[in-house]
């Protein structure tokens, strides 16, 4: 049986795209119950590598298996199985929000009565029972995505591609549709993401895998790659600005990273390399700290900050994460 | 704590329900190709109920038509319009199904190029379900249409010899012809995937041959390379069944043949054609 088998087995996909090499080589295996996160920068390759998981796209080069299916051979039985909440909502805009999900039910197989049954269920755990009947052209941003991975969801599929849930949303839209994939995965639905904001792939995957150039460049826990980067960042404020220079050489010869100095006259901090054995974070702050008060330098504030995943991107990839970019990644492929 | 109360406030009200509905869905089911090519028509019905502005092409153009070619031309081609009027009518009524034919192109044209097309081929449903149940929608317009040019044809005077039967021979004919070019448009929308383009492309390939046909007038006058193009083109068959159909002229003679043979053979060119290329889509 597929059972024991991971939900996403992939070995070397390459995704060619004219002269661009949208996937370059991308080595993927997502545990079952996972929520996995792919976090990468506009043009990464994350939708396409999505596509072709989903089986919408074929792969040029390298194999993959999504719950123990060939995505190659064995599409229509991968299909059955799985559900795509794409980048752009993929809903009728003509059609009602009730009429948009009795149509995706009657083609994932439902009776009529048990797509109708299912759509008001949905409707309601989506909270837009109040729009149902309303042409879906008229939804807000939010009400559209809802909608839309309530779609995904009129019958529950074992696993779930979820292209970039948040793009263009108001905070509170996305808290609630990260609330709703925490449930869906709670629930027991394997779910992939893809997003190019730090924070929802902090918020919601157990396993990230960073993306670049159709690369995948790191890939662990929220945790693990913030610990790649290095163990954080020393600051400190002190109470006079004339004692920065003195705090400056006194810091640098105690820690081994640079110091830089902040746009605020009172204050310095220092990068943190990561020593063989984390407890030794605590010591060396701590030494840096007692010869500073040796020193005689008043300190105010001193914190020690973990590194955030956008330090954590500029460091895996070299330039920083933008979701400014405008170029919508192979949209019309 | 306050995290939680944060994240509650914000959470979707309805949101606690949807544990209990996301439960292990059992062994997937298959939408029958039937029941996968009927929801997909009864969407397009539904796409008209919402915006029945849809429909302006398979009223407007009949209405045209009819109207228009019946009091401009009549008089000067066969005598009398009410004389025209057999000759003329069932020539219209495949000229207006045949210019409407395009529309379901270009909506599928638009279908492929939305987010609910990627929706749609990521299911597991029989590829020409998509093609096929559009195709049922078109049936339903272009029987719009046809009452339309009928109801007026009798309003101005036209009074089908062959009755009923005949004319609901014709109409039927007529609609499988249409039928036929809907795949033609259907293959010509997966390769361009714009709109605009498969209604341009439509009218220029469909204009010439409407009016190079013998719908208007009989060739007799026309050079001879014309009158032989006239002779091949199949609207000059269909427009030629139409009038044996419905003016019992000729029954069901040589004309209702050619035409049967030319809409399987468009049939078959395109619709494993539009498949092919539906398949191949993304």
């Amino acid at each position: 049986m597929t059972g024991d088998c991971p939900a996403i087995e992939a070995r070397g996909l390459v995704k060619v795209y004219g002269e661009t090499r949208a996937l370059d080589g991308i080595d993927l295996t997502v545990r079952r119950g996972q929520v996995f996160g792919f976090l990468g920068p506009n043009g990464a390759g994350k939708t396409t590598a999505i596509r072709i998981l989903a089986t919408l796209t074929r792969p040029d080069g390298g194999t993959a298996r999504v719950l123990g299916l060939n995505v190659a051979s064995e599409r229509n039985a991968i299909r059955a199985r799985v559900a795509v909440t794409g980048q752009f909502a993929s809903l009728d805009d003509d059609l009602t929000g009730y009429e948009n999900l009795i149509v995706f039910g009657r083609l994932r197989g439902l009776s009529r009565a048990a797509s109708k049954r299912r759509a008001g269920d949905l409707l309601a755990a989506f909270d837009l029972t109040g729009a149902a009947s309303r042409p879906v052209g008229g939804y807000s941003g939010g009400m559209r995505r809802r909608l839309d991975i309530g779609a995904s969801l009129i019958v529950t599929p074992d696993l779930l591609f979820l292209d970039e849930p948040t793009t263009g949303m108001d905070p509170r839209s996305q808290s609630q549709v990260w609330e709703l994939v925490r449930q869906i995965a709670v629930a027991g639905t394997t779910v992939l993401l893809t997003t190019q904001y730090l924070e929802e792939a902090d918020q919601l995957a157990e396993q990230i895998a960073v993306i670049d150039h159709g690369r995948i460049v790191a890939e662990g826990t929220s945790a693990q790659l913030k610990a790649q980067v290095g163990s954080g960042t020393l600051h400190v404020r002190l109470l006079d600005g004339r004692q920065r220079s003195e705090a400056r050489a006194v810091l640098g010869g105690t820690l081994e990273g640079p110091v830089h100095l902040g746009a605020d006259p009172l204050t310095l901090s220092v990068p943190l390399a990561t020593p063989a054995d984390p407890a030794d974070v605590g010591r060396l702050v701590g030494r840096a700290l007692t010869r500073l008060s040796e020193a005689r330098v008043a300190v105010a504030e001193v914190t020690l900050g973990q590194p955030s995943l956008h330090e954590a991107f500029l460091a895996l990839t070299g330039h920083p994460a933008s979701p400014a970019a405008t170029d919508h990644e192979d949209a019309n492929s | 704590m306050s995290t939680t109360t944060a994240t509650t406030s914000r959470a979707v009200p309805g949101a606690h329900r949807l544990g209990g509905l996301l439960a292990p869905a059992g062994p997937p089911r298959r939408a029958g190709a039937l029941a996968a090519s009927a929801t997909f028509g009864w969407r397009s019905m539904l796409k008209i109920k919402h915006q029945p502005s849809q429909l302006t092409d398979v009223i407007a153009i009949p209405v045209v038509f009819t109207v228009l070619f019946t009091y401009i031309f009549g008089g000067a081609i066969g005598g009398t319009p009410g004389h025209y009027l057999t000759v003329l009518l069932p020539g219209t009524l495949v000229m207006g199904i045949t210019a409407c034919t395009m529309y379901g192109g270009a909506r599928l044209a638009q279908d492929v190029t939305t987010g609910v097309f990627d929706r749609f081929r990521s299911l597991s449903v029989w590829r020409g379900a998509l093609v096929l149940g559009g195709l049922l929608g078109d049936a339903g317009r272009y029987l719009l249409a046809a009452a339309i040019v009928l109801i007026l044809g009798v309003i101005i005077g036209y009074r089908p010899d062959a009755g009923a039967p005949g004319v609901i021979a014709a109409v039927a004919l007529v609609i499988a012809f249409g039928l036929s070019l809907s795949w033609l448009w259907a293959a010509v929308a997966m390769l361009v995937r714009n709109p605009a383009a498969v209604m341009s492309l439509g009218l220029a390939v469909l204009l010439p041959p409407t009016f190079a046909s013998n719908i208007f007038v009989q060739p007799r006058t026309m050079p001879g390379w014309l009158q032989a193009f006239v002779k091949v083109n199949p609207i000059s068959h269909v427009a030629d069944a139409a009038r044996d159909l419905m003016n019992n002229a000729g029954g069901a003679g040589g004309p209702v043949i050619w035409s049967l043979i030319a809409i399987a053979a468009i049939t078959l060119i395109f619709a494993p054609l539009t498949l092919h290329l539906y398949s191949k889509q993304g």
